[in-house]
C-alpha cells in the first residue's frame, strides 16, 4: 500500500514512537502483573513443589525431604483404595454424565417449547444453581433419603406398602449411588439446561419448515436431523464440563457418606471417590509427599481423558481410541 | 435465503403450511408439555419445600410416621436457638467477605489481563496469552495439595485471606475478557486516546466503565462459587476461619445431630444466594451461556 513513504515513515519511527512503545510495555505489564504474579505464586509454584515434594519422603512437613524417586508414584498406585476410588469415580461419571446430558437437554427442549410461563418453569429447574453442595447434601441425606421410615422417599413409598430402604449404608443394594447421582443431578442439570436453551435459540426455524415441505415431520425424525446435529457444538461443551466436574467430585461424598469422627469417616469407604481419598491420605494422614503423587497421576489421568473425549468427539466416528 | 437439509437437499420453501398442519397435533402436544413441565417443576421445587418445613418444625413433628405438610404453629424458636448457640453467624460473615472480596478482585484482574491481552501490542503478547491458556488444562481441585503446601508456607493455613488470595486468579475469566474487549469499538477508544489520554486511562475510564453487562455476568456466577465453595475452605480455614459450608457440613457430619436446628441452618445458609439468584438471574444467564464456551 503506502511503499513510497517507507523511508519517511522509518524516519517518524524515531523517538516519539519508541516512546510509546515503552510506555505500552509498561501499561501492558502493570494490567497484567495482578494475573501473572497470582497464576506464578498459586498456579505454578505449587505445581513445581507438588512435583518436588512427589518425588522425596515429605511427612507431616510441607518442605522437601529426601530424594526417593519414584516410590510414591509406586506407593500410590499400589494402594487398593485408590484403584478403588478410580473404579467408583468411573462408575459415578458413566452414569451422572449421560443423565446430566438426557435431562437438561429434555428440560431444555420442554421450556423451549412452553409459550405462557416459560420464565417460571425456567427459573424452577435452575434455581438449584444456587444451592451448595453440603445443604443439598443435608436435605438429601436427612430429608428425601433419610433412611428411617420418616425420609420423605419412604415415606412415599410406603404408600405402595413397600418398607422403608437403608438408602446410605452398607446394603445388598447399593441404594447409596441414586442418592449421590440425583443431589447432582438436581444441583447441575439447570445449569447445563441454559446452556442447551441457548443453543436451540440459534437453530433457525425455517429448517424445521424445509424439512416439513421434504415429509420431515416434527417430533422424533427433526430432532434427530436437524435438532441433534444442529446442537452438536453445545452438547460436546456439556458433555465435557459435566465429566471434568464429576472427576473432581467431592463434596456430596463427604457430606452423604462421612459422618462420625475423621478416622472412622462413616460411611465412606463404600464409595470414595479419589478427592476424598487425596484429602484423607494428605491431610488425614499428614502423606504430603505421597499426597503430591496422588495428586498429579489425578491430574495426568482427566487430562488424558479430557483429550481423549475431545478426540473422540472431534473426529466422530473416525477415530481409533481404545 | 436457500436453506439446506443436513443430507445436503436443497429444501423448497413454502411458509405456512409447517405452522397451519401443525396446529391440529398442538393441542395435545401442548398439554403433554405442560403437564411435564409442571410435575417436573414440582419435583425440582420439593426439596426446597422439605428444608423449609422442616426447619419450622419440632424434631417430634419431623420424625412422625405421619406426613405433616405445614409446620403447624411455626417454630420460629429454631432460628433463634441456631443463632444463639452455633457458630452460624460467623460463617456467614466470614463467607460473606470472601465472596466480595474475591467477585470484586477476581472481575478486576480478569478485566484488566483481557484488556492488555486484547488491546494492548507489546512483543510476546502471544506467548503470555498461550501459557495462560496451558493453566486452563490444569483441574483446579486436583491441585489442592500441592497449593495447600505454597499457602501454608506463607502462613495462610488458618486465615482467611487463606482462603481468599489463591481464588482470586481467574484464567477462564480473563479469557471472556479479553474476547469482549476483542470486539469492544476501536473508535470509542481511538477518540479517547487523541485526547491524549493513555492506556491506563483508556481503561479505567471508558473500557471498564463500558463492560459492566459481561462483569455483572461474570461477577454474579463467581459470587455462588465463592459462596458455596467447600474443599478449600475446609482444607486451608478448618475450624479456624470457618465459612459456611464448613459450619453445615460439621453439623451433618457431628456424631449427635439435632434436625429441626440442621435444616434451619441449611435454610439460613442457602437464602442469601437464593435472594441473590432471584434478583440477578438475568445476569447469570448470561454468565452460563459464557461459560459454555468453555468446552
Amino acid at each position: 500500500m503506502a511503499t513510497t513513504t517507507l523511508p519517511a515513515r522509518a524516519a517518524r519511527r524515531s523517538a516519539a514512537a519508541r516512546r510509546r512503545d515503552r510506555s505500552a510495555t509498561f501499561a501492558f505489564w502493570v494490567l497484567m502483573s495482578p494475573m501473572v504474579v497470582g497464576l506464578l505464586l498459586f498456579t505454578v509454584i505449587p505445581i513445581v513443589w507438588g512435583l518436588l515434594l512427589s518425588f522425596t519422603d515429605a511427612r507431616s512437613q510441607i518442605t522437601v525431604g529426601d530424594w526417593i524417586g519414584f516410590e510414591n508414584y509406586q506407593w500410590v498406585l499400589g494402594q487398593q483404595e485408590f484403584l478403588r476410588s478410580l473404579r467408583t469415580i468411573l462408575v459415578f461419571t458413566v452414569f451422572i454424565v449421560p443423565l446430566t446430558f438426557a435431562v437438561s437437554l429434555g428440560l431444555a427442549l420442554l421450556v423451549d417449547r412452553a409459550g405462557w410461563g416459560r420464565g417460571i418453569f425456567r427459573t424452577a429447574f435452575f434455581i438449584p444453581t444456587a444451592i451448595s453442595y453440603v445443604v443439598a447434601s443435608l436435605v438429601w441425606k436427612l430429608g428425601l433419603f433419610n433412611s428411617l421410615p420418616y425420609g420423605v422417599a419412604n415415606l412415599g413409598l410406603s404408600n405402595f406398602g413397600i418398607d422403608p430402604i437403608v438408602w446410605i449404608g452398607p446394603g445388598d443394594i447399593p441404594w447409596y449411588w441414586v442418592v449421590l447421582v440425583t443431589v447432582r443431578l438436581w444441583l447441575q442439570v439447570g445449569f447445563y439446561m441454559i446452556i442447551f436453551i441457548a443453543g436451540l435459540q440459534e437453530i433457525p426455524k425455517d429448517l424445521y419448515e424445509s424439512a416439513f415441505v421434504d415429509g420431515g415431520r416434527p417430533g422424533w425424525t427433526t430432532f434427530r436431523t436437524i435438532t441433534l446435529p444442529l446442537l452438536r457444538n453445545t452438547s460436546i461443551a456439556v458433555i465435557v464440563l459435566s465429566l471434568i466436574n464429576a472427576f473432581q467430585a467431592f463434596d456430596e461424598f463427604y457430606n452423604v457418606l462421612g459422618g462420625g469422627s475423621f478416622a472412622s469417616g462413616g460411611n465412606l469407604s463404600l464409595a470414595r471417590p479419589p478427592l476424598v481419598w487425596l484429602y484423607q491420605t494428605a491431610f488425614g494422614g499428614q502423606e504430603y509427599g505421597r499426597g503430591s503423587a496422588g495428586a498429579f497421576i489425578l491430574t495426568a489421568l482427566i487430562i488424558a481423558v479430557t483429550l481423549i473425549q475431545g478426540r473422540v468427539l472431534g473426529f466422530g466416528r473416525s477415530s481409533a481410541e481404545k | 435465503m436457500a436453506t439446506t437439509l443436513p443430507g445436503g437437499r436443497p429444501a423448497p420453501r413454502r411458509g405456512g403450511s409447517y405452522w397451519g398442519r401443525l396446529r391440529g397435533r398442538r393441542v395435545l402436544g401442548t398439554v403433554a408439555v405442560y403437564a411435564a413441565l409442571i410435575v417436573l417443576a414440582a419435583l425440582f421445587l420439593l426439596p426446597f419445600y422439605v428444608m423449609v418445613r422442616s426447619a419450622l418444625m419440632t424434631n417430634r413433628q419431623i420424625t412422625a410416621f405421619e406426613w405433616l405438610w405445614l409446620p403447624n404453629p411455626p417454630q420460629w424458636d429454631n432460628l433463634r436457638e441456631l443463632l444463639d448457640e452455633s457458630d452460624i453467624l460467623i460463617g456467614l460473615r466470614n463467607s460473606a467477605g470472601i465472596a466480595i472480596i474475591q467477585v470484586v478482585c477476581q472481575t478486576l484482574f480478569a478485566a484488566m489481563a483481557g484488556y492488555a491481552l486484547a488491546r494492548i501490542p507489546v512483543r510476546g503478547r502471544d506467548l503470555v496469552f498461550f501459557g495462560l491458556l496451558t493453566t486452563l488444562m490444569i483441574p483446579s481441585a486436583v491441585t489442592f495439595v500441592p497449593t495447600y503446601a505454597v499457602v501454608s508456607w506463607l502462613g495462610g493455613v488458618g486465615t482467611l485471606w487463606g482462603i481468599i488470595v489463591p481464588g482470586l486468579f481467574n484464567v477462564f475469566a480473563t479469557f471472556l475478557f479479553r474476547q469482549f474487549y476483542l470486539d469492544f469499538p476501536v473508535e470509542i477508544e481511538e477518540a479517547g486516546r487523541l485526547d491524549g489520554a493513555g492506556y491506563f486511562r483508556t481503561f479505567f475510564g471508558l473500557a471498564l466503565p463500558n463492560s459492566y453487562g459481561i462483569m455483572a455476568a461474570l461477577g454474579a456466577l463467581s459470587f455462588i462459587g465463592s459462596w458455596n465453595a467447600f474443599l478449600w475452605p475446609l482444607v486451608i480455614g478448618g475450624q479456624d476461619a470457618k465459612t459456611v459450608q464448613v459450619v453445615l457440613s460439621s453439623f451433618l457430619t457431628a456424631q449427635t445431630i439435632d434436625l429441626a436446628q440442621l435444616f434451619m441452618a441449611a435454610v439460613v445458609g442457602a437464602a442469601p444466594l437464593v435472594i441473590i439468584f432471584l434478583v440477578l438471574q438475568r445476569y447469570i444467564v448470561e454468565g452460563v451461556k459464557l461459560s459454555g464456551i468453555k468446552g
